[in-house]
Order: structure tokens, then sequence, then C-alpha cells
């Protein structure tokens, strides 16, 4: 396969891939059952994860496959399921005119967004050319220039753990 | 200078330690007091003898008090001539009422508190007297308002005493509004042609005559401020139509009356338009109100004290119709002839004021029909008396002679029907105090209590003696030639008229001839006469129904603009301003307070909300 | 057909797409568990504008950050189910309406 370095990424895949993403994400609000929510969720995570090993960045790709679809989604089913939820409709969960004013403002967002994207489009530079993100390269930086946060991290999951413990048992 | 400033504070020094320390003890109180007011008087007798030295200049002292660009108030003194004589005046008579008073009140409870509130007066005036501008004499025109208000109504478990001393502030309230507006006006006026506006008088008589002088201020302007001041000396001169408060102003104890209402309160308007001459020579149409106003006061109360048998309201009468004379002298020009007899009366006025005060005390009553033959029982006080009298109505050569006389001489040069006026007052003026002489001291006694009256003590006594000498030489101690040779020009100084000197004694003497004759000797007009003058009488024992309409008006007219007022004050400016902008905040408070549902989506909502907003702000600033 | 070549735009618009449904999802849903999980969807967006920096400046710092992003996220997301458990488990309640305590 020919590495396509002078752009970011095929049009056809990044379409496709998007339009995976996009399902995925609308799948998420707009599913009745809960499970079917996470579910979608996995599948948005999986069209990004393609997404971002087609932008160099398999490293990161894996590793959101691996944890964030992985485990963290799966902790969610579990809680899920331990919960034992019924099934709700976005629509007759509450009253529409808050729906259409959440809705309407996050699309004003969304405008805004493409207000200041769309003119701008031809203006950034093709993509340059730089180091693959792979697992050596990241781990190389990681362990070097970012060791700190690295620590900090993992004492930040530390915490999350000792604190999900505490909460919830049910007898400490 | 610093002779000024102790002789001016030595009396509210002596009002403070009496509050601090004199409460209980009259002994202290007036010790303290009579101490306050010898300060003041040796003082201003040192100002007396340094000014007559010949290079000697008026002392001019400020202290800043306000300095604000465009605007700045000074306190100050400023003791030329006459104020140097008013001083004397007003410490000196004071020193002697205050002398007399310390027997007249003895039985008194509230001693204590009776010479605290003189000693504050003593200090106002003296800051009348000596104030160096329109600032400094205002705020002591209205402290003195205020102590005359607190001394009216000394016994203020008297209803009477505490409505006269309510007139008698308000009236002069009123006054003292349209004094306000007249010293605002000059001090607009005085920074004309583009000099830097000023309210001291010394720079004020210079810059107002350039002004007129040079056309820049328009002498009919200066009229309408100068009319303006005048209303403050019609409230405190207690001149036409402002006199209604000072017959009532007799509620309070007769060396009050003495003080105040005789000798100096009354007679600061007068000294007040001596102070600001400058302004009223420069506009003749204002001095010819303040001549006709005094001319018509003069009469106006004079008439009134024919039929009072009060022997104190007489003498208030009396010295209204005296004050119309000072004024309407001024009015005419004469400066110095006002200012003669502001002094002149001062010495006899508080005087007869003394007199009655003993006759009172003894008889227990202030009317004249339950005295009689005093001057037997009492003769001190008697004879006095008759000495007073008899300067009142100007018996040559006691000392209201010389001073009336110069008034009615200055008035026959310059305007005959004020002239006719002042000396058909004079003969009324002899008349009634003919009538009190004869009825309270002459002829038998009319009343168990005049039977037994006896001669007060020296204390009381010893005061009205040195009264009466002043009022006897007070003619020949030269206080003319003092004034006119400090200053340049001080209005008119009439010429000795002989023709009208032998007038005003012959007019005075049938005055008191005829008051001997129906009062002592009993002859009475025939009965015609007799019915006709019973309508005039009733008109002047009513006083001309002037209590009767100012009453009218503030029933019907101020009390319902006050009425008005308070609509307007109590619904739109609280209601609708302050309790609606309280209202308002509440409202508000209660809206915003919907926002904070507890609901972490709304929150969430508001967050997205301001975000968006936030976007849309950077997005219209950044390039 | 020849498609316009993709560039920094572009991804940042998918993001943008991206983050503007989990929005929705975070103000609109009732059941707790489920704005967490839109939650978890913005947090995505954010990575892939993280990554897709990361590709146009040719540089790393941006694919670390999104590895750090992960971590966080993992730790919320654990700490955030415990809490929404607890919270199920004593009131009974899973709709986010229901809990108005946080007022005043």
């Amino acid at each position: 396969m020919k590495p396509f370095f002078h752009a970011m990424v095929h049009p056809g895949l990044f379409y496709i891939l998007s339009a995976l993403s996009v399902a995925g994400a609308l799948g998420i609000i707009l599913a009745r059952h809960p499970v079917y929510a996470v579910l979608s969720l996995v599948v948005t995570l999986f069209g990004l994860s393609a997404l971002f090993a087609a932008l160099h960045a398999p490293f990161v790709a894996m590793i959101q496959i691996l944890v964030y679809a992985g485990a963290v989604l799966i902790l969610f089913l579990f809680v899920v399921m331990l919960l034992d939820i019924t099934p709700e409709t976005l629509l007759r969960s509450r009253s529409w005119t808050s729906v259409l004013a959440g809705g309407a403002l996050a699309l004003f967002f969304l405008f805004q967004l493409a207000q200041v994207l769309c003119p701008t489009v031809s203006s950034f530079p093709a993509a340059k050319n730089g180091p693959m993100g792979t697992t050596a390269v990241i781990g190389e930086s990681l362990f070097t220039t970012y060791a700190l946060p690295f620590e900090v991290a993992s004492f930040l999951l530390l915490a999350g753990i000792i604190g999900a413990i505490v909460l919830a048992k049910k007898k400490l | 200078m610093v002779g000024g400033w102790i002789a001016w504070f030595a009396p509210i020094v002596a009002c403070a330690g009496i509050v601090l320390f004199g409460r209980r003890s009259k002994a202290i109180s007036a010790a303290l007091a009579l101490g306050g007011m010898a300060v003041a008087f040796f003082c201003s007798c040192q100002a007396l003898l340094q000014s007559l030295s010949p290079h000697a200049q008026a002392i001019h002292s400020t202290v800043s008090w306000v300095q604000l660009p465009g605007l700045l108030l000074e306190l100050g003194l400023y003791w030329d001539r006459p104020a140097i004589l008013m001083s004397l005046v007003v410490t000196g008579v004071g020193l002697m009422i205050f002398i007399y008073s310390v027997g007249y009140m003895a039985q008194e409870r509230g001693f204590p508190r009776y010479f605290a509130f003189l000693s504050l007066f003593a200090f106002s005036m003296m800051g009348i007297v000596l104030a160096d501008n329109f600032v400094t004499l205002f705020m002591f025109w209205e402290l003195v308002g205020a102590s005359s208000y607190l001394l009216i109504g000394y016994w203020y478990e008297r209803p009477a005493a505490a409505e006269a001393g309510k007139k008698a502030f308000l009236v002069n309230r009123i006054a003292d509004f349209g004094f306000l507006a007249g010293i605002l006006m000059v001090w607009n006026l005085s920074g004309l042609g583009g000099m830097e506006k000023t309210l001291s008088f010394p720079a004020l008589a210079e810059r107002i005559p350039l002004l007129i002088h040079s056309g820049v201020l328009d002498p009919q302007t200066l009229a309408i401020a100068v009319a303006l001041i005048f209303c403050g000396v019609l409230g405190k001169s207690a001149q036409f139509p402002l006199h209604v408060w000072l017959p009532d102003a007799m509620e309070g104890p007769t060396p009050v009356s003495a003080m105040l209402h005789a000798a100096t309160m009354v007679a600061a308007g007068v000294y007040l338009i001596g102070r600001t001459f400058f302004l009223f020579w420069e506009s003749p149409a204002a001095l010819q109100l303040v001549a006709g106003i005094g001319g018509i006061t003069a009469l106006f109360a004079a008439s009134l004290a024919l039929v009072e048998n009060d022997i104190k309201r007489v003498l208030a009468f009396s010295t209204l119709s005296q004050l119309g004379y000072m004024v309407m002298a001024l009015g005419l020009g004469g400066y110095l002839p006002g200012a003669y007899h502001l002094t002149t009366h001062a010495f006899f006025k508080a005087l007869l004021f003394l007199g009655a005060g003993c006759a009172i005390h003894a008889v227990h009553t202030n009317d004249i029909w339950h005295m009689g033959g005093l001057l037997k029982k009492m003769p001190v006080t008697g004879w006095t008396f008759i000495v007073g009298s008899l300067a009142l109505c100007g018996i040559f050569p006691l000392s209201g002679f010389w001073s009336k006389d110069e008034i009615l001489a200055l008035a026959f040069e310059r305007n005959l029907l004020l002239a006719w006026t002042a000396t058909l007052t004079a003969g009324m003026t002899a008349f009634y105090m003919g009538r009190v002489v004869s009825v309270a001291f002459l002829g038998k006694p009319r009343s168990s209590h005049a039977e037994h009256a006896h001669e007060m003590p020296l204390i009381m006594t010893g005061p009205m003696l040195v009264l009466a000498v002043f009022s006897v030489i007070g003619g020949f101690i030269g206080i003319p030639a003092y004034l006119s040779a400090g200053h340049a020009h001080l209005g008119i100084h009439p010429e000795f008229n002989m023709k009208v000197a032998l007038l005003s004694s012959a007019v005075a003497l049938f005055g008191l001839g005829l008051a001997f004759a129906v009062y002592v000797r009993g002859a009475r007009p025939l009965q015609g006469v007799q019915n006709s003058l019973a309508g005039v009488r009733h008109l002047l024992v009513s006083k001309f129904y002037f209590d009767e309409i100012y009453g009218w008006i503030n029933r019907n007219i101020q009390q319902r603009f006050a009425i008005l007022t308070d609509l307007f004050e109590r619904y739109i400016i609280i209601g609708l301003f302050v309790n609606g902008t309280a209202k308002i905040t509440g409202w508000t408070g209660s809206l915003v307070r919907l926002l904070q549902t507890g609901r972490v989506q709304g929150y969430a909502l508001l967050i997205v909300l301001g975000f968006n907003l936030l976007f849309y702000w950077v997005k219209q600033w950044a390039p | 057909m020849t498609l316009a070549p993709i560039t920094l735009n572009h991804v940042l618009l998918l993001s943008g797409i991206l983050f503007t449904i989990g929005l929705i999802g975070v103000m609109t849903r009732r059941n707790l568990l489920l704005i967490l999980l839109s939650l978890e969807l913005l947090l995505s967006a954010a990575n892939l504008a993280f990554v897709a920096f990361s590709r146009a400046l040719g540089n790393l710092d941006g694919q670390i950050m999104v590895f750090f992003v992960m971590i966080v996220a993992a730790a919320e997301v654990t700490v955030g189910l415990a809490i929404a458990l607890l919270l199920v488990r004593h009131s009974g309640k899973i709709n986010a309406d229901e809990f108005r305590e946080m007022k005043w």
C-alpha cells in the first residue's frame, strides 16, 4: 500500500469512516435500550480507531480499542445490566421544549464551527511529514519528555480505583 | 485680633461649661455665664481703645472652611467701628441683663438651662456682629433664631410659650428663605465682569460700587437682590408684615425680652442693613422699599401699643415701632442716624424691660391695670422706668432725643410723607408710654399685690441704674462722631435742625401731657368721640386681624400645598423610586432564581448557551 | 470522480459533528448512565481533533494528549459510575430530572 504522505487521509476512506462514526453517535442518543446505546458507542469508537490509524496514529488507535472500547465500555455495560434499567425514548423522555432548546443550542454551536471552518478549507497547508505514531515512538516520548505527566496519570488511576471501591462497596 | 475671637467665643465656652459642669449648681452657671459676657465685654472695650488710635485699621481675621474651585467659604470676623460699637452694646447691655437675670431667675429650677441658652445666644449674636461675610452671618443669623426659640419657650410647660417659640421660628424661617435667595443672588452678581465670586463684606464693599458704576451690574437687578436680603430683615427685626411673632415672644422671661427682643436680636436686622449698606446705597429702588416699610411699621406698631394692657406687650410694640424708625432712617440713606438710634434704643429699651420685669415680679401679673402707685413703693424701679420712658419719647437732653431727632431731621430733608408719619408716631409713642407710666407707676395701687409691692434687690436694680445713666448721657458720648470718623461714606448725615427739634419735643410733650390728663386726672373726651373711637379701638385690639389672616393663609393655602407635596413624596418618590427600585430588584431576583432548578441538565444547557455566546464573541473579535 | 483532498478542516468538522451529537445527548437524555455515555462521546470527539492536529502539524504531542485523555476518561468513568450506582441504590431513581438538590 502506498503511504499517503502529502494528504491527510484518503478521501473515500475518510467519508466511509466518518459515516460510520456519525451513525454510531446518533445511535447513542437515539437508542431506546441503554445496552444498544453502549454498543453504538463501541461502533463509533471502532470507526474512530480506524480513522486514527489512517491519520498516522496507530498506537492510539490500538489503545482506544483495547482500553476504551474494551475495558471502559464493558464496565459501562456491566453497570447498565446491574441496574436493570427500563428502556426510554428520547422524545417521550421529557418535554419537547427542552429537547428543542438543547438541540437548537448544540446545532448553533455546530453552525458557528462550520462558519469558522468552511471558508478556510483550502487555506491550511498540506499535512506535514511527521513521524508515524508507533508504539516505539510514543513510548520514547512518554518516558522522556512526558515522564512526569505519565507518573501523575498513574496516580490518577490509583485514585480512581480506590475511589470506586470505597464508593461502591456495601460494607467497607 | 485675638481679642476678637475671644470676645466671640467666650460666651459659647461659658455655655459649654454650664452644660458640662453647671447643671446642678446655680452658682457655677451664673459665674460661668457672667464670666463669659464679662470677658467679651472687656475685649470689646479693648478693641474700642485700639480703634481710637490715629492709624487704627479695622481688624479682619478669617479662617478658611471650604475650599473648592470656584467656591471659597470662610469664617471670619471683621471688626470695624460700627462692629465695635455693636459689640459693646451687645456685651455691655448684655452683661447688665445677665446680672439682672441672676436676681430675676433666682427661684427658677431651670436656672442653669436659662444661662446656657442665654450664653448661646450671646455667642450667636456676636457672630452676627463680627461676621465678615454673608456665609458666617447667615449661619449665626439662624443660630440666633434658634436661641430665640429656645428662650421664648423657656417655660415649655406653658402651651402659650411653646406656641410663641414656634411662631417666632417659623416666621423667621420664612423670612430667611428670602434672605438666602438674596445672598445667593449677590454671590452670583459678585462674579460679573469675570471676577471671582465672593461673599466677603470688605471685598463686596469695593466691588459692588465698581460694578454699578462701570455699568456691568444693572441697578434693577441689584435692587432685587437687596430686596431679598431685606426679607431677612423683615423677619428678624419684625417689620411689617412679618411683625406677628414679636408680641407673642413676650411669653419668655422678661430679661430675655430685654436682651433679645429689645436690645440686640431684633436690632440684628438693622445692623445687617448697616453692614451691607454698600449694597443698599447703590439701589435707590430698594432703599425706597426699606424706608416705606420702616415708616409703615413705626406707625402701625405704635397704634397697636395704644390699647395694650400687658406692659410687656406695650414695650414690644414700642420696640417694633422704634425698629421701624431705624429701618426708615436707613431707607432714607441715613446710616448714621439709624446706627445712633439703635445704640440709644438698646440702652433705654433694655432698661424699660428690666423695670417692667421688676414691676411684674412685684405684682405677679403683666397687666398694668393691676399695678398702680408703684413709684412710691419701688422708687428705684419707678424712677429708672420714667427716665427710660422719657428717653424713648425723645425728651431733651436724654439720649433718645438726639438719635430720634437726627432721624426726623433726615426725614424732613428727604421725604415729607415719612417725616409726618414719624412725627405722628412720636406723638403716639409719647402717649402710650405716658399711659403706661400713669397707670402702672402713678396714682393709687389698683390691686392688693400693688399695695404690698416692694423694691427689688440690688442685683436687679443695679443694672437698671447703669442703663439709666447711659440713657441719660448717651447723647453726649460721641457716638456719631465715632462712627463717621472711620469710613469714607456712611450715607447722609443731616445737620442739626432746630425746627425739627422743637417740633418733636412739642409733639412728645403733648402726647405725655394728654396721657397724664386722661389716666391720672381722669379726663375723658366727649361721648360722641368715644363712640367713634370704639370702632378704631376694636381694630387696634385685634391687631388688625393679622394673626387671623395668617392663620387662614396657613390653613387653606399652605396646608393644602403641604398635603400635595406629601402625596407626591409618598407615592412618587417613595413609592415609585425608592420602593420601586427595591421591588424591581426583588422581582429580578425571583426571576433569576428560576434558573436554579437543581437539575443538572438545566445547568448543562446554560453552560452550552454561555459557551455558544462566548464562541460567537470570540469569532467577532478574531481576525 | 475525484474527491477533494481531505484537509484538517474536514476532520475538525467531523469532530465538531460528533461533539454536537454528544452535547445533545448530555442535554436531553434522562437516564443518568446515558448522560455519562454521551460524555464519553464528547471526549472521543476531542480525541479526534487532537489526532488531526497532530497529523497536520507533524507533531506527536497531540497523540500524547490523546493518551492522557483516555486515562482520564477511564478514571472518570470508573468513579462516575460508582457514584451513579450509589445514587440509584439510595434513592431508587435513575432520571436526572428527579435529582434536584443542587440549588441555593
